[in-house]
């Protein structure tokens, strides 16, 4: 498998839980970096704290392991001074959207050219199964053991909102969806953000009777639907995947480098 | 000897995890989990090489290879 090449094989096997969704977007993410034929030297990997975040140490590339919600600021520096590289951001729901959330937005509205992987399991796995700003009303968790009563963010609304000119969403269980987005939103000029559905079986899934790994992915499959697709006349609730926001605007460190030649311009008539 | 494709089940045992995604998934049943809780190919014969349990393990722990037609 030539994914192989693009991982760290001593850290092996990882320390991820048995059919933890994290490894499935792992699967997929070398998938498309394997199919774009970027070298590893291409890509620099900035993640946070988390289950999620540990995917920083599993592969081969330039890595940072950084601090709980600020990956996208490290990125951010990273990019501002090396703007050829390709930053790819993986965060889990709390990292991204609640410590990280102020990050978020404005990563978002700056249309820099990052790459930001939301790993959504609705669940703080690496600290013992609290609920996060994803886990939506009405879920057990072990800080709500009758049920939350707080509302979930929509990630596809709120990048839309903030000015991402890239999101998309798919689930664990829809591998090749995983590959092919995370292959357009690298591409794409701008901030891009892929939200994946995956499980958390020993948090989330045992928590809310959602049984094991290939059981909570195969609600995956049921609820949801392919944006277009006229399932959703059938059911209201399900969740739609796809390609919600693909547009272009001026990226921030382009419009960065256009500045930097023009005050040097002027310091030059001086 | 046969002259269909033939394809091979690589199992790294070490990593395997025994989730049994790749034994829930696939289309023709051809995995099994051992006594160990590692998986392995059953019924190899019946693969179509459709790779999804390459692609979906979260381990990275299963290839199938196809060795093309060499037999
Ligand atoms: S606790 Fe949950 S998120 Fe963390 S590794 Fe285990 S299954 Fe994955
Ligand atoms: S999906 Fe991977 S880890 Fe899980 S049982 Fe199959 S080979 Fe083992
Ligand atoms: S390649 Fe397809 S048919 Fe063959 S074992 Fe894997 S999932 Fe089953």
């Amino acid at each position: 498998m030539p994914v192989q090449d693009y991982i760290r094989d001593r850290f092996f096997p990882h320390i991820w839980c048995p059919g933890c969704g994290h490894g499935i977007v792992l699967n997929g993410m070398l998938k498309a970096i394997e199919e774009l034929g970027l070298s590893k030297n291409e890509i620099v990997m900035v993640s946070g704290i988390g289950c999620s975040s540990r995917i920083s140490g599993y592969v081969d590339f330039h890595t940072l392991h950084t601090i709980h919600g600020r990956a996208l600021a490290f990125a951010s520096g990273v990019k501002m001074s090396r703007p050829e590289l390709n930053l790819i951001i993986p965060m889990g729901d709390g990292d991204a959207l609640a410590i990280g959330g102020n990050h978020f937005i404005h990563a978002a509205r700056r249309n820099i050219d990052l790459t930001a992987i939301i790993m959504n399991n609705r669940i703080y796995g690496m600290t013992g199964g609290q609920f996060s700003p994803l886990s939506g009303h009405g879920i057990k968790a072990s800080t709500a053991p009758y049920s939350t009563i707080d509302h979930d963010f929509d990630i596809m609304e709120l990048a839309k909102s903030a000015g991402a000119t890239f999101a998309a969403r798919t689930t664990t269980f829809h591998i090749k969806e995983i590959t092919s987005i995370i292959k357009k939103a690298i591409l794409h000029e701008g901030f891009s953000v892929v939200e994946i559905m995956s499980q958390c079986p020993t948090y989330f899934g045992k928590q809310n009777k959602l049984g094991n790994s290939f059981e909570m992915m195969e609600l995956f499959k049921k609820n949801t639907r392919k944006i277009g697709s006229n399932k959703k006349l059938e059911n209201k609730n399900l969740i739609e995947r796809g390609i919600f926001i693909q547009k272009e605007l001026p990226e921030y460190t382009n419009e960065y480098s256009k500045m930097v030649k023009i005050a040097m311009g002027k310091k030059n008539e001086r | 000897m046969s002259k269909q494709k033939k394809i091979l089940h690589k199992i790294n045992r070490n990593w395997c995890k025994g989730c049994g995604i790749c034994v829930h998934f696939c289309p023709k049943n051809v995995l099994e989990l051992d006594k160990d809780d590692k998986v392995f190919a059953a019924h190899p014969d019946d693969c179509i090489f459709c790779r999804m349990c390459e692609l979906r393990c979260p381990d990275l722990a299963i290839e199938v290879i196809s060795q093309g037609n060499k037999i």
